[in-house]
């Protein structure tokens, strides 16, 4: 396992360090689809000789990175490319999903129909994930672009995958300081507060029940630990730059998203064609719409809070108000994880098709709107459009195999008509 | 006791043949007017001073104001400096009093009121395009302010000038357009001309020597240059006439002095053209570093007329023209780079000085929709780094107050001083866009103000008998003068939104959002079965009427 993984790891860094010596990393550090308002690595550099020239960084509309972010690369600037590899290096020590996986197969083994033997994975099998997951990520085409274009939101997926990890080894102290960490960079993990908490119930084989007063203990306490890191780093920010300008700019900017820059996301163009009457109403359905899964999805799957992580990692890479590519490559780097899913899911040739058309033909289409002139932006925006539904139906394929799965498993995996015949499952 | 307000009204004609063969003419009216506006006393009684500004500065408490309306750009290389530099379009400057509590409260009434005085569209100032500049724009007029927050700076690059601003700018002289030299202020020959450009300057002004007592100045100037091809036909010829279709008949007479000034400057021996009529008035002055001789009419003379009672300078050239001075401070600005994402604003500024190195204060106001990225700013000097020792930047806020960049530049002598800066073009809501959107925006011309030290002025070899206490500095009078220079505006192309299309991008995008929305809510409210066919009509119908007779159904 060791020897498989250093080799990955050592063929990663080799691509990345190869890249960054060449003109393409000045290229793709250019690119609206690796790089956002909020996350661009000219911004950071700009923010930093704001703060050189005794200027707030926040005085201005282009920066908005988190007042750590300007004092982490003030001392590493120079080691700005090893920063942004390492943290991708970081992401691989996911092993412990491995360490799940066989919790889980334990307490299922005896509620499982004898048919049903072969959906349960086998040790071996699961050995191998880590490995597969961590290639998954390391070896990703929009890792690796994100990387080298030395885009912040690969600081922000190392934040999230170490607080994944945290979770999965029980700490609830350390689970609550990496999302508050996370929530603090981008306000959107939030939503992984509730994943996190059913976890940690379920390790502790605390029941999910309102009624009783051991949930709510535990609940109280581990919302404790989160806004109380959260208070702590909103406060440390204050004394780093000594004002209160850095919540506007960062909270406020990811909230009513005045900059129009396009990107993958669905925000860009319907903001910049919305008549100004609405603007504000659909703002806020947009922003609801991230946090407004949670609870549905929550109840749904109480027991199994590992994918309950993923489809939320997934649902905020579409929805959020500025995404990248290094958004995506965080939760496609978990589909090894349910491999097991794979002969449940009924458009996943679709969905790769459609993903990698739209992957080649967004540079395709900018350079035809802003450079030839010979398009316009309807044509990128529509590009946007189908890259976004096709990451939706990506996503529910992947819940609808896991509901599948898990019906099988209660119910069995042949299943036969009143009459005897070969039954069809349907969605009721 | 009170005084009665003492006034003063001199009018002033300068005409300067440029050496590409244009002519330049530049009309100057100065009312001086002992009133005090900054003391208490209600001002009510106008005289000369024009009532419409004179309620203007008192009601805003404007300490000096300076408005001008140009159109074309003045070329420097070709024509020498202007006496009076002014930006395309229309640009305001604004020296408040320090009474006033809310300035921008005030520049924006002002503003407005101006738009309404001079006919121009001077209401689109507002926040978006106004500055502060913290070292350029000192107070021509006498005070002592050091404190920059009474100060606003804005152009609108986009205005033109036309009969309409000139109409009420000719309303404002004490004698109208119908005596004295406004009567040559026709609008179908002055915009038929290559640069255009009239401005009013108000401030105060000390009327004695010990400077007791101010008083306040305004001066109107209007600025013209005329084509040689276009105005000229071609002949390098010109007369009062051919530039105006008028010929002059009287001086005003609320006026205390009303000449005109004919440069005459030129190589002793041979003089390239012939002035006539005649006149046996000479004067000389030092302008903008070089000693210049004018021919003077004096207009308040009848014997100016002549026997026509009308005079009518003719100016006809034999030979050509000596050497012109070549300009000591210039400067040009381009747009660099390709596509509408990104792209490099370039300032060139070029002193010709053969020895002397001087500083300028370079000033650029750019929008805040062309972000830009103050680490990507360079300034290099003959291919070296050249490191400004002042920068003033204010970073833009989006929809809210441009980019101010001020920068003092060393420049070195005989050199080009590149200062560059990249910027990022913004996508802007379909409503910010004007109609025309693909014409593009433009962004206002840049100041470059400098103490210039003149070449011609300085004198280091004394041939002259003077005693040496006097003279080891080299110092004569106007060693050096001020001078400001503004750059050429740039057009930029923004990339836009379909127009057309926000009901189908709203429609699109919701509909996006609703697929997540359907999926998910699918499965999420749904369970799976076993799919039982539902049986056929026939069947439905006789298990109904089995139910209802009690008998097990089909």
């Amino acid at each position: 396992m060791a020897a498989p993984l250093a080799l990955l790891l050592i063929v990663a860094v080799t691509i990345r360090a190869a890249l960054f010596r060449t003109s393409l990393a000045n290229l793709i550090s250019e690119r609206v689809e690796v790089v956002s308002p909020l996350n661009a690595w000219k911004r950071v550099v700009e923010g930093l000789a704001l703060l050189d020239l005794d200027i707030s960084p926040y005085s201005g509309d282009v920066f908005h990175e988190t007042p750590m972010v300007i004092y982490l690369f003030h001392f590493l600037m120079d080691y700005a490319e090893i920063t942004f590899m390492g943290a991708g290096v970081k992401f691989s020590s996911l092993h412990l999903v491995s360490q799940f996986r066989k919790q889980k197969f334990a307490l299922e083994a005896d509620r499982i129909p004898m048919d049903c033997l072969e959906l349960i994975r086998s040790p071996t099998e699961m050995y191998y994930i880590p490995l597969k997951v961590a290639m998954f990520y390391l070896l990703n085409p929009f890792t690796i672009v994100s990387c080298v274009a030395k885009c912040t939101c690969g600081l922000n997926n190392a934040v999230i995958a170490l607080f994944i990890l945290s979770t999965m080894r029980g700490s609830a102290l350390l689970s609550a300081i990496f999302l508050a960490l996370a929530t603090y960079q981008s306000i959107y993990p939030l939503t992984l507060c509730v994943p996190a908490l059913l976890y940690l119930l379920q390790r502790l084989y605390i029941p999910v029940n309102v009624r009783r007063s051991s949930f709510w203990f535990y609940t109280l306490q581990y919302l404790f630990m989160f806004l109380g890191s959260l208070l702590v780093l909103i406060c440390l920010s204050f004394f780093l730059l000594g004002s209160w300008d850095f919540l506007p700019a960062v909270y406020g900017f990811i909230l009513s998203v005045p900059d129009l820059t396009p990107n993958i996301g669905l925000f860009w163009y319907f903001f910049a064609e919305m008549f100004d009457h609405f603007r504000l109403f659909f703002l806020c359905v947009f922003q609801i719409n991230v946090f407004f899964y949670t609870l549905p999805l929550s109840i749904k799957l109480k027991e199994h809070p590992v994918f309950l992580i993923f489809m939320q990692i997934a649902l905020i890479a579409i929805f959020k108000s500025y995404p990248t590519v290094g958004d995506l490559s965080l939760y496609m780097a978990f589909l090894p994880v349910w491999n097991h899913l794979y002969r449940f899911l009924r458009n996943i040739f679709l969905v790769s098709c459609v993903l990698l058309a739209c992957s080649a033909l967004f540079p395709v289409l900018w350079h035809l709107w802003i450079y030839a002139g010979s398009a316009n932006s309807n044509f990128y925006y529509a590009i946007t459009l189908l890259f976004s539904v096709a990451q939706i139906l990506l996503v529910s394929d992947y819940f609808y195999a896991f509901l599948r799965r898990e019906h099988h498993l209660t119910n069995g995996l042949y299943l036969k008509k009143k009459d005897g015949s070969e039954a069809t499952l349907v969605l009721k | 006791c009170a005084r009665a307000p003492m006034y003063d009204f001199q009018e002033e004609l300068v005409i300067r043949p440029l050496h590409s063969g244009d002519i330049y003419a530049s009309f100057q009216f100065r009312t001086v007017w002992d009133a005090d506006f900054m003391g208490d006393q209600k001002v009510s009684h106008y005289r000369l001073f024009p009532k419409s500004l004179g309620q203007v500065i008192t009601k805003f408490s404007v300490r000096e104001l300076h408005i001008s309306f140009t159109q074309g750009y003045w070329r420097t290389m070709q024509w020498g400096q202007p006496y009076l530099p002014s930006p395309p379009g229309a640009e305001l400057w604004v020296w408040f009093q320090d009474t006033v509590t809310d300035v921008d409260g005030t520049w924006k009434e002002l503003t407005n009121v101006l738009s309404g005085i001079f006919c121009a569209s001077l209401n689109f100032i507002d926040s978006t395009n106004t500055v502060q500049p913290s070292a350029s724009f000192k107070p021509l007029g006498i005070g002592n302010v050091t404190d920059h927050s009474f100060l606003r700076y804005a152009t609108l690059p986009r205005e033109i000038v036309c009969t309409e601003n000139l109409t009420p700018w000719k309303k404002l002289l004490p004698c109208g357009s119908k005596a004295g030299l406004s009567v040559l202020l026709k609008s179908e020959k002055l915009f038929h001309s290559t640069f255009h450009s009239q401005a009013v300057h108000v401030r105060p002004v000390c009327q004695d020597p010990q400077c007791r007592t101010t008083s306040m100045e305004l001066r109107q100037t209007l600025n013209v240059v005329f084509d040689l091809h276009t105005s000229g036909q071609g002949k390098r010829e010109w007369s009062l006439f051919k530039m105006f279709s008028r010929t002059l008949t009287e001086a005003c007479p609320l006026a205390s002095s009303s000449k005109v000034y004919v440069d005459v400057t030129d190589n002793p021996q041979v003089r390239p053209f012939e002035l006539s009529p005649a006149t046996p008035l000479l004067t000389q002055a030092v302008v903008l570093g070089d000693r210049r001789t004018y021919s003077v009419y004096d207009l308040t003379q009848q014997a100016s007329f002549g026997s026509s009672r009308s005079l009518n300078m003719l100016l006809r050239w034999k030979a050509a023209d000596g050497e012109m001075l070549r300009p000591l401070l210039h400067s040009e600005r381009y747009v660099a780079g390709y596509g509408l994402q990104a792209g490099e604003i370039h300032t060139l500024i070029y002193n010709h000085h053969p020895y002397r190195a001087f500083p300028v204060l370079l000033l650029s106001a750019v929008p805040w929709y062309l972000r830009l990225y103050i680490h990507t700013l360079t300034v290099s000097s003959k291919g070296k780094d050249n490191r400004p020792s002042y920068i003033h930047y204010q970073p833009s806020k989006d929809r809210e107050r441009p980019h101010l960049l001020e920068m003092l530049l060393q420049l070195p002598p005989n050199s080009v001083t590149e200062v560059t800066v990249e910027f990022e073009r913004a996508l802007l809501k379909w409503t910010e866009y004007t109609p025309d959107p693909n014409h593009g925006f433009y962004v206002g011309s840049s100041v470059i103000s400098a103490l210039v030290p003149s070449v011609v002025a300085m004198d280091t070899n004394s041939t002259l008998d003077r005693p040496l206490f006097s003279s080891f500095f080299p110092c004569k009078e106007e060693a050096s003068y001020f001078m400001r220079v503004y750059t050429e505006p740039l057009l930029v192309n923004l990339p836009t939104p379909d127009f057309s299309m926000p009901y189908n991008v709203i429609c699109l995008t919701c509909t996006v959002v609703a697929v997540g929305y359907g999926s998910l809510y699918n499965l999420l409210t749904r369970t799976f079965q076993v799919d039982e066919p539902s049986p056929g009509l026939a069947k439905r119908i006789a298990n109904v009427i089995r139910r209802f007779r009690g008998v097990p159904l089909l």
